[in-house]
């Protein structure tokens, strides 16, 4: 199949790249580009562990070509802190035990990206609403919501100490 | 004088440290199956059958063979030249790898393409032709009982119907005269239904034959890999040494995935047909239509009654749907898992069961969704049955428990039909949950509202459950004992690994097991790697299912630290040049009897252990257990939800959720907490929208992630945990098991609230899920509302 190039910056690294149009995403970044904390679970745009941050919204890789990010900028889980250092989202899954088996929390993790810089202060019902795309099976949520909280409060505090 | 070390702030039993798995978890740099990417790597998608029972009349795969980067289609004729056509399945039943004859179920396995890239492995799939001639579909129990349907399984031999197994179990005449004396029967009719653990990662494998040595390596998404490694010895005819099961991180499993699945055989003979590894990633359709379904249960049954509320007998009867093949993952000598430890919280005197399985053209099973053998059907027949009960002789639903919840002083105590209860605290579970949710309070609440109008709902679910299997005189698997094994490694330094034969897939055993060993031997958590999941590397274990891996290989650790630790005894007494008698242990240190300031730290005896060891002993600092448990540990659980049921729509919304877990000794509360919410969430899910059901053409409703509904962040309601703590008087720490507490006994806390809130329509039963229409339905027409397939019929 005729391959196309893509310019596309991934965790703010400049990428070009020819694909197969028919070529996910989701694939393109695991396969790719070795990106493997993006996963893949439903195929049909449901349970969001798929999600990534296309040019600062959250999309779900696995129902989108990798063609159809040509000149825009992605960020995945990988590009959300620094080995040596966790986001504070990353940090609040982590203290609030959000996750179990790992598998939705890139997803989870990304989703909530895009829901603080949305909404800095939600309550917890804006948290379950603005990750109502996203399924857990192990968690239950709750612990979820409160790692959401967590990460809200922590990055509230930064921008304060900043603005200082 | 050393300071006395504190336990929890080195990662011991009861503290809440935080999850060694998270660090990977977080950054994305978890290793799940579909993570690995090995040299000259094909993949492999499956070819299923669109319909559900259909003779194959032609399979042609010309075309699939001349795509450019197919390498490899294989079908059911090619696998049979090398006896993989079929495989055992746990029950000891077969089921097909490929399809041969015919068609089962909507889903089944037909061809497997391999080829550069799985997009051109599915332009393969769809490159084959198959010819059918569709066979009548049968979708449920009496349906393939009737008279004329055809034979399911005409390839068995000597089947000349469609029942896959007959059971009875408990005490007949027994109980037969305790229901002649019974001033009162209460009966109950219900169908729990089918249902899918669907973990969000799907199923894969990723088999790698080397053709030089002749060595096998599967990268596998197995809760069991021991047990593969046995069943693949089996079904490929491999010697066992030259088979290496490796099950990486894992995305969830809830049972889904402990049996072989035929995706996991044909990667392993394509692997070994092409000499290359050969990668399959199952997409979520086909795991939800082809690999192991739960529950799909109808149960009758019925409990003899005094007139003052004593339960004098229970008996009932089961007729379980077991799909194509009859493949639960059970241990051998049940036929329909553990479904008699149904009433075991209750002190009842007599009862008798019957079970029997149908084939049916659906997909095979059943796997045990996070429970322990099918005690989710059990312990949900068991409350609906205990509020009818209640309901029946106009008591109060919680006195009525009380009535009969088994007393403290009455363990070990006996079932009527034979297992036994090991401790407990019933009634101090129960009053706990019914202060937490002011009961008394409710109830008045309800019948002010009532009065405008309005339908509230209370529903109480106590429970108890054997988990933790074996003991191994009781229990096997493909004849393979029940039990566990660890082995702890303790290096120079004080360092320490330790190796386990169970499997997570999110349980943080990698943090947990940790936490044992601190308890026994006061090594900090952060000292001791956690090692599992690779069966070259490990000791034998029956895997993590049935909430079985604290219970066993739990107590397997803390045994192999307590052998550690007595020789670690010797070594403390050569350094203290004492005897052994005059050494006293304490957490993390030995010390001279009597002068506790003159002592030795665990990790001074260990250097000793390999530069300092008295003349004539063995170096080194290691060992290694098998823990065959005397019996299963009984965690106990009381579940209270209130509803507000809309008499308009039937719609229900929870008000509260009260859970009571009594898991003896918690480990790491932490996690005990995020297992008891994981499963209260899936218990939530069955009463409230998920389930699978078919038409009456065996299509499979539920088979993507719109038609199957999994509840999100904004359905699911909030969950107040509380705690009893009863240790288990035979585990080496008291644990029990917790995992599927709450997946166990939370469903019928759901659906009784909602029965209560419809208490006054006379309506005795709705099946699960209890979808709006339906509880409208009952409400509107004052009747019962069966789930039972098929819901619709084309014709």
């Amino acid at each position: 199949m005729e391959e196309r190039r893509i310019n596309v910056v991934v965790n703010e690294e400049p990428k070009s790249v020819d694909v197969e149009p028919r070529l996910l995403l989701a694939h393109f970044l695991r396969e790719v580009l070795g990106l493997t904390g993006t996963h893949i679970g439903c195929d049909t745009t449901n349970c969001g562990v798929c999600t990534v941050l296309v040019d600062g919204l959250p999309m779900k890789s696995c129902t989108m070509f990798a063609v159809m990010v040509d000149g825009k900028s992605v960020t995945t889980v990988e590009g959300l802190g620094l080995p040596s250092e966790l986001h504070p989202i990353q940090e609040g899954f982590r203290e609030e035990h959000g996750l179990q088996c790992g598998f939705c929390t890139p997803g989870m993790m990304m989703a909530s990206k895009a829901l603080l810089e949305e909404n800095p202060n939600p309550t917890e019902e804006d948290i379950r609403w603005g990750l109502s795309g996203n399924l857990c099976r192990c968690t239950g949520y709750q612990n979820i919501v409160k790692s959401v909280l967590w990460a809200a409060e922590k990055l509230r505090s930064e921008a304060g100490a900043i603005s200082r | 004088m050393a300071q006395a070390l504190d336990e929890i702030k080195i990662g011991g039993l009861g503290s809440s440290r935080k999850r060694v798995e998270d660090d990977r978890f977080l950054r994305g740099k978890g290793n799940y199956t579909d993570d690995f990417k090995l040299p000259g790597m094909v993949h492999m998608e499956i070819l299923r059958s669109p319909l559900a029972h259909a003779r194959i009349k032609s399979i042609d795969t010309s075309k699939a063979w001349q795509i450019p980067g197919v390498h490899m289609v294989l079908t059911g004729e090619m696998a049979a030249q090398h006896n993989l056509a079929w495989m055992p399945t746990l029950s000891y039943d077969t089921q097909a790898v490929l399809a041969t004859d015919k068609v089962r179920f909507q889903g089944q396995e037909i061809a497997c393409v391999c080829a550069d890239d799985p997009y051109i492995a599915k332009d393969g799939c769809e490159a084959i032709v198959v010819e059918y001639e569709p066979l009548p579909p049968i979708v449920n129990p009496w349906q393939s009982q009737a008279e004329g349907a055809p034979i399911i399984r005409d390839d068995k031999e000597g089947q000349t119907d469609n029942i896959c197994y007959r059971w009875e179990v408990g005490d007949r005449e027994g109980t037969e005269r305790a229901f002649a004396q019974a001033d009162l029967v209460s009966k109950l009719e219900l169908h729990y239904p089918r249902s899918h653990p669907s973990p969000i990662e799907c199923c894969g494998s990723i088999a790698d034959y080397n053709s030089a040595t002749a060595k096998l390596t599967v990268y596998m998404t197995t809760q069991a890999p021991h047990i593969i490694r046995a069943a693949v010895a089996i079904v490929a005819e491999l010697p066992e040494h030259m088979i290496r099961i490796i099950s990486p991180d894992i995305g969830g499993g809830f049972g889904n995935k402990v049996p072989v699945y035929p995706g996991y055989v044909c990667s392993i003979l394509c692997s070994i047909l092409l000499a290359r590894p050969v990668k399959w990633i199952e997409d979520k359709t086909g795991n939800l239509i082809s690999t192991h379904y739960a529950r799909d249960i109808y149960y009758k049954g019925e409990l003899a009654l005094r007139k003052d509320g004593k339960i004098l007998a229970v008996r009932f009867h089961c007729d379980s749907d077991n799909g194509a093949f009859f493949s639960d993952a059970q241990p051998t000598k049940f036929k329909i898992g553990l479904i008699h430890s149904a009433f075991a919280a209750y002190d009842i005197p007599y009862g008798y069961m019957t079970a029997q399985g149908a084939y049916t053209n659906k997909a095979p099973g059943g796997v045990a969704y996070r429970c322990s053998f099918r005690v989710t059907e059990a312990m949900f027949f068991q409350e609906r049955a205990i509020q009818a009960a209640a309901s029946d002789l106009g008591m109060d639903q919680a006195a009525f428990r009380r009535l009969n919840l088994v007393k403290d002083d009455q363990f070990p105590f006996r079932t009527p039909y034979g297992f036994l209860l090991d401790s407990g605290q019933f009634h101090k579970c129960l009053d706990v949950a019914l202060n937490a949710i002011g009961y008394d309070d409710f109830l008045r609440e309800k019948e002010a509202a009532r009065a405008q109008g309005r339908r509230l709902g209370i529903g109480i679910s106590t429970m108890t459950e054997p988990l933790g299997a074996g003991n191994s005189r009781e229990y096997d698997i493909l004849g393979i004992k029940m039990f566990d094994a660890a082995e702890l490694r303790v290096h120079p330094s004080g360092k320490a690994i330790l190796k386990i034969g169970s499997q997570t897939q999110g349980q943080g055993h990698e943090t947990t097991f940790a936490q044992i060993v601190t308890h026994e031997l006061g090594i900090p958590a952060a000292d001791i790697l956690v090692q599992h999941g690779d069966t070259d590397n490990t000791p034998f274990g029956m895997g993590t299912y049935a909430s079985r891996s604290t219970p066993v290989a739990g107590a397997a650790t803390a045994m192999v630290a307590r052998k550690v630790r007595a020789k670690a005894r010797k070594l403390a007494a050569h350094l203290l040049e004492v005897s052994e008698e005059d050494v006293e242990w304490e957490l993390g240190r030995f010390h001279v009897r009597g002068a506790p300031s003159n002592g030795v730290s665990i990790q001074e005896c260990a250097m000793a252990a390999y530069g300092n060891m008295p003349d004539g002993m063995e170096p080194g600092l290691e060992n290694n257990a098998y823990y065959d448990p005397p019996n299963m540990t009984w965690p106990f659980a009381a579940y209270i939800v209130t509803v507000e049921v809309d008499p308009e729509t039937g719609v229900w919304d929870v008000l509260r959720m009260v859970a009571v877990d009594d898991c003896g000794v918690r480990i790491n509360p932490m996690i005990v907490e995020g297992q008891i919410m994981g499963g209260m969430t899936e218990a939530y899910a069955m009463a409230n929208m998920q389930f699978i059901t078919y038409d009456a053409e065996g299509n499979c409703v539920g088979s993507n992630y719109m038609d199957y509904l999994l509840p999100t962040a904004w359905e699911t309601p909030g969950f107040e945990l509380h705690e009893v703590v009863t240790p288990s008087p035979h585990h080496p720490i008291g644990a029990k098991g917790i995992g599927e507490c709450a997946a166990v006994g939370g469903p019928a806390a759901f659906v009784n609230a909602v029965m209560n809130a419809v208490d006054d329509t006379g309506v005795r039963n709705i099946d699960m899920p209890l979808l709006p229409d339906r509880v409208w339905e009952a409400m509107k027409y004052k009747r019962d509302v069966s789930g039972a397939p098929p819901v619709k019929s084309d014709s």
